[in-house]
């Protein structure tokens, strides 16, 4: 006998109308839920952009540490960086950071008791969009005006 | 865990095909999940086309016409037809509601119809519940004080104290929230799911009850209470407009709070 992983197993086996048993169906969730909704969306982004901040931090560390390791190293990583696919990258992480703290307030803000009924939920929901936008585009413009 | 796929019993198929009858102008096609246990083979999505010059305004009333004078055998739970018992819920469009509070015409297109997400299938529409009904008997859903009430008397609050339960009472425990909760999805086997979670809520809220304590030492748990991440997949779909999320919020926020 194998050990139950998991409780619901229990509930998956159900009885044809002679008696015999019948492993049920899963009813279908991805497939069929409405994902895109602002709620779930925001989710499921918050968590995805933080694997790619942390995927950027890394970036950075072979950045640093190429720059410790000497000028041939670090150059091939400028070099990298700045070609089209680089900055392209770095644009992406930019991006990535700025939705994941914005959404980070608004959850910090959900913790402390505030903005839970769904008209606010889908304006902060909004706002936490536009921001990422809004502030990426002037990191940029920041970074190309001091370049 | 999760598995974001389908297992292979559970793959839904192409169905039959059930034409409206010649002459009907106003034609909407009704896209079922189907599923017997007797057939042995997968679930498929049969489609009904119904005249709906000739049905009632809300998703129930064309499965019931469905049920009448189509296909005897389509399975679903219904009841009172007016929001208050909870039993049609099921996902419609895309989102979970109750079929009887879900009108035809909210529905663009044609009206896809599956029983709630992520559970094991009886039989059509209808999940099984046992799981949901045995953690909900977990959190002692009844009021429990140390004192006998007073005699010839209710037990007394005040105006405040009962404002407290409002957004809680109303709760017709469809389910609707807990599956469509992807944090429930993956975890359900522990994770209690937002409308239990609001049910307890609705317990530690009450001024008569002696018990909050305990109740809220039972939910601190990493799985029991601490997997709702905020996603509001819960509040977004309540039919009764409800907000599961904000409870389980109240509750967080009490047990950070309370002194140690």
């Amino acid at each position: 006998m194998s050990i139950m992983k998991d409780s619901r197993e229990a509930t998956m086996v159900g009885r044809r109308s002679d008696g015999t048993l019948i492993r049920r169906p899963l009813s279908p969730h991805l497939q069929v839920y409405d994902m895109l909704q602002m709620t779930s969306a925001l989710s499921i982004s918050h968590r995805i952009t933080g694997v790619i901040w942390v995927a950027g931090v890394l970036v950075m560390t072979w950045w640093l540490v190429a720059a410790a390791a000497g000028p041939s190293a670090f150059g091939a990583v400028q070099w990298f960086l700045g070609s089209f696919l680089g900055i392209l990258l770095l644009m992406g992480v930019t991006a990535a950071a700025w939705f994941h703290t914005l959404a980070g307030i608004r959850h910090l803000a959900w913790d402390a008791g505030w903005g839970f009924d769904i008209p606010t939920t889908y304006k902060t929901g909004r706002a936490v969009l536009i921001g990422t936008a809004v502030l990426t585009a002037l990191t940029w413009l920041a970074l190309l005006i001091s370049w | 865990m999760a598995t974001f796929t389908l297992p292979k019993n559970s793959k839904i198929t192409e169905g039959k095909r059930h034409p409206a009858p010649s002459g009907a102008k106003n034609v909407k096609s009704f896209k079922i999940y189907r599923w017997d246990p007797d057939s042995g083979e997968n679930p498929r999505t049969d489609t009904f086309e119904i005249d709906l010059d000739q049905c009632g305004p809300m998703v129930l009333d064309a499965l019931i016409k469905i049920k009448n004078e189509v296909d005897s055998t389509l399975t679903f739970r219904r009841s009172c037809r007016e929001g208050i018992c909870g039993s049609c819920s099921m996902n419609i469009d895309g989102l979970n509601t109750l079929a009887c509070l879900k009108p035809i015409e909210d529905v663009t297109g044609d009206v896809k119809i599956h029983p709630l997400p992520h559970m094991p299938v009886v039989k059509d529409l209808v999940p099984d519940l046992s799981q949901i009904y045995a953690q909900l008997r977990s959190i002692e859903p009844w009021l429990k004080s140390d004192t006998p009430p007073p005699p010839d008397a209710e037990r007394l609050q005040s105006k405040e104290e009962r404002a407290k339960l409002d957004g809680l009472w109303e709760c017709i425990l469809c389910f609707c929230c807990t599956t469509a909760c992807p944090s429930y999805w993956w975890n359900g086997d522990r994770y209690l799911g937002p409308a239990v979670l609001l049910q307890a809520y609705r317990w530690i809220a009450d001024s008569r009850d002696d018990h909050t304590g305990e109740r809220l030492d039972a939910l601190e748990d990493p799985f029991k209470l601490y997997r709702c991440h905020t996603i509001m997949n819960c509040a977004r779909t309540c039919p009764k407009g409800l907000n599961p999320a904000q409870a389980i919020g109240e509750i967080k926020q009490l047990l950070a709070t309370r002194g140690g």
